[in-house]
């Protein structure tokens, strides 16, 4: 049995030693914004925060969380970045995009208005095969926290 | 009314002659220009579900019962399987089926290529079914794998018969020469990397089948399911409401479709099969490498006399043999011209279209070859372009139906004329240059597709039509559409798409045809749901119907009355207006073509070989713009693509055993947000007078075309090396500066080549 603190709520559950917490988040809890696109921790789609803190979730084993609090982009759905994000058009197929805001939310909480170099350092490790980097840009750079 | 016509269909450059019944197009196009919604920066409808995470893919699809599959795939290029037990696989925990390779078509005891399906298993969790894999006890024979695409094309392995294509005398042309320029050009293997893999849920259920896919063409999926299986079209569902990129290789059902159908079948619960990370950069398609040989020719004035090569794609053990010549054919007014074109089969996984298949690598090579040839006559790289014009389809002698290339050119006239101030700004080992390159291609959709247009009591509109929106914006394009007809705001239209049982057929979303087929038959829909509702306001208003329109949400009369909408659809209370609409035919005689043309400006450091683009400006001609915005997004989405296929991506394999070594992201290179140059769109937005209601070609493909070439363009004029193969990684650029650098050392006149 663990404790985990997702989005403020508490769950209790059984998983097995080895499961990452990617997999306890989509298939357990039913939060299916975290989306896994490479399983091994190279492509940042599967990124949620612990205690304020992009991690990939998909090379994250649930069991090493422990009383960290866990953000996932259900717990960021009203957060300004979304419509930044959709009116600067920073998303395509969309599948990279939670990952995206869940990775610029953190860089916005902790640095309100990022240069642009700081912008690629923070989401260099958040692949979009579609190709929506110059408006990803625009996005967090247009958004004055 | 309905017209039985016999008509060619393109997709990707491809043509099939078919029977077609089309409807008359009789709506008048839309003025020129950005209208009140169509035209403008609309941001995705879909946008704030997909940013939030509230969008089904295909991924995300969670049904009771449901296992998961894993594949068993060849570890080796080529070799046959002498013995295969799946019993241990049966036994282990949690593992409810296993199939062969007797079991369905698709599984191999034969795998032609690394990756290819042998055998498979359902389990409860994904882990069970991975782990009962490497239970599978298989003896395998490992054969001679045929790697090398030269030595197959000599051996006779060919996927096709080779093409020869010829016009004019091409040896009078060379004869006629004052320069020829000959070289050869290579271009790699690159790998689609959809961020969701490739996968699909077989469910069957109500007396048929209902599959989840991952897919760019829900109708080819369904007609494949049901021979597959052996039931009627209509009892097979093909479901995908939000999809995670295909980039081309989504155009089929795969190999884990039938998989998924058979284990579903036999155990009576819905299976998923869903490749992972490492098979899809193995078995999910690629694009195919090639070898050009290539020569032009011309007089002093540019004129040029002769264009011609020996094209070989290399294409793996299956996929088909896109127009790598092409670009050769089509691009330029020369008049004699021999391309021929070989189809190497080798042990290598298949490939798969990919974003402009063939035109990419082409473009390439003929692009690269046009400014080596400039170069030697001393002409402007962009002039000797405009001097070989092509005015009409050398291919055929047809008109094109629209051409704004000249344009393109014109346009991009300002942003050429910067490189003599780019190469000053050389500084140390940084060698900075400008390089253009032009873009053709295909993009202008056909019939069959249909859309239809609901209204209800309040006014707002539903188009429903089974198609899909692979991440191209095409949902929120038929939105708009549908409010211009109709005089309605954008976010009064709703679009209900991906599920072939609530809606009629659609085009698949490849080559890009899913603006050019489909916004024309939404925007017959719309028309029709108008004119009902015209026609209902003219009795109830006494007036006659053709001074009547609908604006701004409004019933509007020509002597200036205006009443809501609702005062009319309100009477109707649960009843519904229903409009049915249909793509017209394409322009009879007529070539339908897309154009444009980009200006890369790089940064060379000829001391490591580190190429840097700083800019790319991309113009292109795609007749109508549909929304400003999302257009804008395609551009630089194949652009970066383009840039991948450039400088970093390249699928690798040992070269003695045929296995694929870059089978994760960190080793596959794809561009990050830190690799994007400044990227400058400007789309001509004239539409095509001849091409349906809209006048709209499609933008998926076009972009990413001119980019190697104008990449390459660009590091010849900063340092003078010629770049001739793909990816340009640091190796590559240092041994092309130093050949340059040999090449200067020769004395002229004694130089071999």
């Amino acid at each position: 049995m663990i404790e985990l603190e997702v989005n403020g709520q508490r769950y209790e559950l059984e998983a097995q030693v080895g499961r990452s917490l990617a997999d306890v988040l989509r298939d357990d809890l039913g939060l299916i914004g975290t989306k896994v696109a490479c399983g091994e921790g190279h492509c940042g789609a599967c990124t949620v925060q612990l205690d304020g803190v992009p991690v990939l979730s998909c090379i994250t084993l649930v069991h090493t969380v422990g009383p960290r609090r866990v953000t996932t982009i259900e717990g960021l759905r009203d957060h300004p970045l979304v419509d930044a994000f959709v009116a600067a058009d920073a998303l395509q197929c969309g599948f990279c995009t939670p990952g995206q805001i869940v990775t610029a939310s953190a860089l916005v909480a902790a640095n309100p208005s990022p240069s642009k170099d700081e912008i690629r350092h923070a989401m260099a490790g958040n692949l979009c095969r579609c190709g929506t980097y110059p408006k990803i840009e625009e996005a967090i750079s247009s958004w004055q926290g | 009314m309905a017209r039985l016509i016999k008509t060619e269909k393109e997709v990707e450059g491809r043509y099939t002659e078919q029977w077609i019944v089309v409807d008359e197009d009789a709506l008048d196009q839309w003025p020129e220009g950005p209208l009140e919604v169509v035209g403008r920066e609309v941001p995705r409808i879909d946008g704030h579900d997909r940013a939030r995470g509230l969008a089904g893919y295909t991924a995300d699809v969670r049904l009771p019962g449901l296992l998961q599959a894993a594949v068993l795939r060849s570890p080796h290029a080529r070799a046959r399987v002498k013995s295969i037990d799946l019993s241990p696989a049966l036994a282990a925990d949690g593992v409810r089926a296993a199939v062969g390779p007797d079991d369905i078509e698709g599984l191999t005891d034969e795998p032609a290529y690394m990756g290819a399906a042998v055998a498979a298993v359902a389990a409860d969790t994904f882990g069970a079914a991975r782990a009962a894999i490497d239970l599978i006890d298989v003896e395998w024979e490992e054969l001679e794998p045929l790697l090398d695409p030269d030595e197959a094309v000599k051996q006779g392995s060919l996927l096709d018969e080779s093409v020869t294509y010829e016009r004019g005398d091409f040896e009078r042309g060379l004869a006629e020469a004052d320069a020829v320029v000959e070289a050869e050009y290579r271009t790699q293997v690159v790998l689609h990397n959809s961020l969701e893999t490739h996968q699909s849920i077989a469910h069957w259920e109500d007396g048929g089948l209902t599959i989840y896919i991952s897919t760019q063409y829900i109708w080819g999926v369904r007609a494949a399911v049901a021979k597959q299986t052996g039931l009627p079209e209509d009892k097979v569902r093909v479901i995908c409401l939000a999809m995670g990129g295909g980039f081309g290789s989504k155009n089929s059902p795969g190999d884990y479709t039938p998989i998924a159908i058979e284990l579903a079948k036999r155990t009576g619960q819905p299976v998923r099969c869903a490749l992972t990370r490492r098979e899809e950069n193995v078995a999910a398609g690629n694009r195919n490498a090639t070898i050009q040989r290539i020569t032009a020719a011309a007089r002093a004035d540019g004129t040029l006399t002769a264009l011609g090569g020996e094209f070989v794609n290399a294409i793996g053990f299956s996929g088909w043999s896109s127009s790598t010549e092409g670009p050769m054919q089509m691009l330029y007014a020369c008049e004699n011209m021999r391309t021929v074109k070989h189809s190497a089969k080798l042990n290598l996984p298949p490939m798969a279209a990919f974003r402009a298949p063939g035109f990419v690598e082409g473009t390439f090579g003929l692009e690269c070859l046009l400014d080596e040839l400039a170069a030697k006559l001393d002409i402007d790289p962009l002039e000797l372009r405009r001097r070989n014009y092509a005015d009409s389809d050398r291919m055929d002698e047809r008109p094109f139906s629209s051409k704004q290339l000249a344009e393109c050119y014109r346009r991009a006239e300002p942003h050429w004329q910067r490189r003599n101030e780019v190469r000053a700004s050389s500084s140390g080992p940084w060698k900075r240059g400008v390089g253009l390159a032009s873009q053709i291609w295909y993009g202008g959709g056909g019939p069959p597709s249909y859309a239809w247009v609901r209204v209800g009591s309040n006014g707002h509109a539903q188009v429903v039509t089974a198609m899909q929106d692979i991440g191209t914006g095409s949902r929120t394009a038929m939105a708009q559409i549908a409010a211009e007809e109709l005089g309605i705001p954008v976010d009064h239209v709703h679009v209900s798409l991906g599920d072939s049982a609530r809606g009629p057929y659609a085009t698949l979303s490849a080559g890009s045809s899913t603006i050019p087929s489909m916004g024309p038959a939404t925007r017959s829909a719309a028309a029709d749901a108008k004119r009902q509702i015209l026609e209902i306001a003219a009795q109830r208003f006494n007036l006659e119907e053709r001074v009547l329109d609908l604006k701004g949400g409004k019933i509007v009369s020509a002597d200036g009355g205006a009443w809501e909408l609702t005062e009319i659809t309100g009477l109707l209370e649960d009843a519904q207006i229903l409009g049915n609409g249909a793509r017209g035919p394409n322009p009879t005689g007529m070539r339908v073509l897309t154009f444009g043309v980009q200006v890369a400006e790089v940064a060379v450091d000829v001391e490591t070989g580190e190429v840097r683009v700083d800019k790319i400006v991309a113009i292109h001609d795609v007749g109508r713009v549909i929304n400003a915005l999302g257009a804008s997004s395609q551009v630089e989405g194949g652009i970066i693509q383009g840039l991948g296929h450039t400088l970093s991506e390249e699928r690798l394999v040992d070269p003695h055993t045929g296995r694929v070594l870059t089978q994760s992201l960190d080793a596959y290179k794809l561009p990050t947000i830190a690799d994007v140059p400044e990227i400058v769109t400007d789309l001509v937005d004239v539409p095509d007078p001849h091409l349906t209601n809209l006048g709209a070609k499609g933008l998926g493909e076009p972009p990413i075309i001119p980019v190697a070439a104008a990449v390459a363009n660009a590091i010849r004029d900063a340092t003078g090396a010629d770049v001739r193969s793909l990816p340009i990684s640091r190796e590559e650029m240092l041994k092309a500066l130093r050949e340059a650098e040999a090449k200067k050392r020769v004395p002229v006149g004694t130089a071999s080549s």
